[in-house]
């Protein structure tokens, strides 16, 4: 791992360099700005939810705005992004190769983040990240929609990029003394969501040209009027962005299995599980993409089929949480900030998961369809689980990169604050959604019940802001006025560390 | 891999595997009961567009906003959309689907207790998705 901040550079190198720690580093400051850009919409979302009427956002469209460019952001802009810039780190050290395989194309794939989020951002649609035809056709307006469609377009071909060198790197380029089944775990994370992309993106691709000429009037893919089906859009894009579910939460997973064997001080329970876990995950992630739709008219035999595929995720899926604890059991546990997070990140894991299981149950699901319930259960995952194990690993990283030590203190109060404020807000919208409030609506009537649980709601997402708030003051303070980090065992867990802390630097 | 034996975690599997199986079964078999139209169900026509609900009767008659249905009968609403995609909900009864333009879905229900309920919009619709609303009146049966 190069230190990064230790050896002070001017900053157009490390924008014009194609090493992939640098790529890396571009990634983690790109991503995190725009957790912050995109956390700071969540904020006004909740503040304008804090009571019925309009708050602080004057009108319906700018909150439909808000809501839409908040998603496509945190997952787009800050998730996969995120994701990547720990790949970089990691996987060319893991598999012991001198950098990525396609460093140039690695450093393309990052500069197309920027104009990416900067179409989203300067558009600011309206029409939710999903952009439901025939409303994103017929009724949004332009040019917000199309710069919307060009900025996913531009970001679905990054990490296709990104993917395809990721995949090179773990199978060509590692080490001819490693055999595929001695890959550390991280890097089979990054190996089976880069599978996923591979096969899931394209088919957004084609949707979103065809959303495009859809609304230029020169077709009718999706526009009823024109003989298309909106259903058909619908199955295209939940056909990519249902796998892109565990694209974005493999990788976390794989970042906790580097962080929980080490602060457990003891090697992971089972190897082999963790692979197998991951690659079923990868697999059965394409059977499920329609339990998005059982209200749209589906069939009772179509929704049986989705829910059975949906369903067999779960064995996967709980592999890993049986995995993690086993490895923590007995263990000689260091509570350090990776690990707190990491172990927060498991439960919530756990609480988004059976929430899940009850949405794909047939009957239950016309409960919570499009209700705060889906809106609960899914930042679980994002926030709860993807985030947390993010967060996690950026605390653990951060010596590495820095070369100090972030502030313990601040660290532990940011995950209390996060884990607290996490809970209030998504659990309770959970419940919101049972009383059956729909997502997505910028105004809704005085019924007791909703009030008071947006209002814990909002509470809670306060909290999770201050904490962010300290968070950022601890990065930016520590990385350059922290404590000078003990680079060979920053976190005094003993063992040996599997991966070099310096990198060699070929120049490119 | 230590020299641990694996089986907590093939039994742990086991059970996961088997409360999924319970979950499909139980699911499959009550969603067959709920989608089984009775026979002398009454047809009403829910038309969404942006920003309210029309239900037509079987007599021809229209209301715009409410949908006066009485207690005991069972209702078979089919729900076309004339402009995007809504969705037709009473969330007291369960009653969930979709006006997707250019289709035809139904959805059914039968009323149990009289009084107001409330109906919504549950799919994203565009400026007023918010106020989408509407009112379900159950009243007494009239013979």
């Amino acid at each position: 791992m190069v230190l990064e901040l230790q050896k002070p550079r001017p900053i157009w190198q490390i924008m014009f360099s194609t090493h992939h720690t640098d790529v890396g580093l571009l990634y983690l400051i790109t991503s995190l700005a725009f957790l912050f850009l995109g956390g700071s919409l969540a904020l006004v979302i909740r503040a304008e939810l804090f009571l019925p009427g309009a708050q602080i956002i004057g009108d319906a469209m700018t909150f439909n705005r808000i809501f839409t460019v908040h998603g496509t952001t945190l997952i787009f802009l800050f998730i996969i992004p995120f994701a990547s810039a720990v790949g970089n780190y990691y996987v060319p050290i893991m598999v012991r190769y001198k950098d990525m395989a396609y460093p140039k194309l690695n450093a393309i794939a990052f500069w197309m983040i920027p104009p990416g989020g900067a179409l989203i951002w300067l558009g600011f649609a309206d029409f939710t990240w999903y952009a439901t035809p025939p409303y994103s056709i017929i009724s949004a307006p332009g040019p917000a929609a199309d710069m919307w469609i060009f900025g996913l377009k531009i970001l679905g071909i990054s990490s296709v990029l990104g993917a395809i060198n990721f995949i090179v790197t773990i199978l060509k380029c590692k080490h001819p003394d490693m055999s595929i089944g001695q890959v550390p775990l991280l890097a089979w994370s990054f190996l089976s969501s880069s599978l996923i992309i591979l096969v899931a993106i394209p088919t957004f691709a084609a949707a979103l040209l065809m959303l495009l000429t859809d609304r230029l009037g020169v077709s009718g893919f999706f526009n009823p009027a024109m003989g298309g089906d909106p259903i058909a859009y619908a199955h295209l894009f939940w056909f990519t962005f249902h796998p892109e579910v565990y694209v974005l939460v493999i990788p976390a997973i794989g970042m906790m299995y580097e962080i929980i064997p080490r602060f457990s001080r003891k090697p992971i329970y089972s190897y082999n599980s963790g692979i197998f876990a991951f690659v079923l995950l990868s697999i059965v992630g394409f059977s499920s993409w329609a339990h998005h739709m059982y209200a749209t008219g589906m069939s009772f035999t179509e929704k049986t089929v989705f829910m059975v595929g949906t369903l067999a995720a779960v064995p996967a899926s709980a592999m890993h949480v049986f995995n993690f604890i086993a490895t923590m059991w007995n263990g000689r546990i260091k509570f350090l900030t990776p690990m707190m997070w990491s172990v927060g990140g498991i439960a919530l894991f756990f609480s988004a998961g059976a929430g899940g299981v009850a949405n794909a149950a047939m009957p239950l699901d016309f409960t919570t369809h499009d209700t705060y319930w889906v809106v609960g259960h899914f930042h679980l995952f994002v926030m709860g689980t993807i985030a947390f194990g993010s967060i996690g690993f950026l605390y653990y990283m951060f010596p590495y990169v820095t070369g100090r030590m972030y502030n313990e203190t601040l660290g532990k109060v940011h995950f209390i604050m996060s884990f607290v404020g996490t809970v209030l807000v998504f659990f309770t919208q959970h419940v919101l959604g049972l009383y059956g409030m729909p997502r997505r609506i910028f105004d809704y009537p005085p019924i007791p019940e909703w009030i008071a649980m947006n209002q814990i709601a909002t509470v809670g997402a306060m909290i999770i802001g201050i904490s962010m708030a300290i968070f950022l003051a601890n990065m930016i303070y520590s990385s350059g006025k922290g404590k000078l980090a003990n680079t060979e065992d920053p976190f005094g867990v003993g063992g040996k560390y599997y991966y070099p802390f310096e990198a060699k630097n070929p120049s490119h | 891999m230590g020299g641990h034996s694996n089986w907590p975690e093939w039994i742990y599997i086991g059970v996961i595997v088997a409360i999924m199986v319970w979950v499909g079964a139980e699911a499959w078999d009550a969603e067959r009961l709920v989608e089984h139209v009775p026979e002398d169900a009454e047809t009403i026509i829910v038309t969404g567009q942006q920003w309210f609900w029309t239900f037509e009767y079987e007599d021809g008659t229209k209301t715009i906003g409410d949908l006066y249905v009485e207690v005991g009968k069972a209702y078979k609403l089919e729900i076309v959309s004339k402009d995007v995609n809504h969705s037709f909900n009473i969330h007291d009864y369960v009653v969930l689907m979709d006006a997707i333009p250019g289709r035809v879905n139904t959805v059914w229900f039968a009323p149990t207790e009289v009084g107001t309920y409330d109906i919504q919009c549950r799919e994203f619709c565009g400026l007023i998705h918010y106020n989408m609303r509407g009112t379900l009146i159950v009243e007494e049966a009239s013979t």
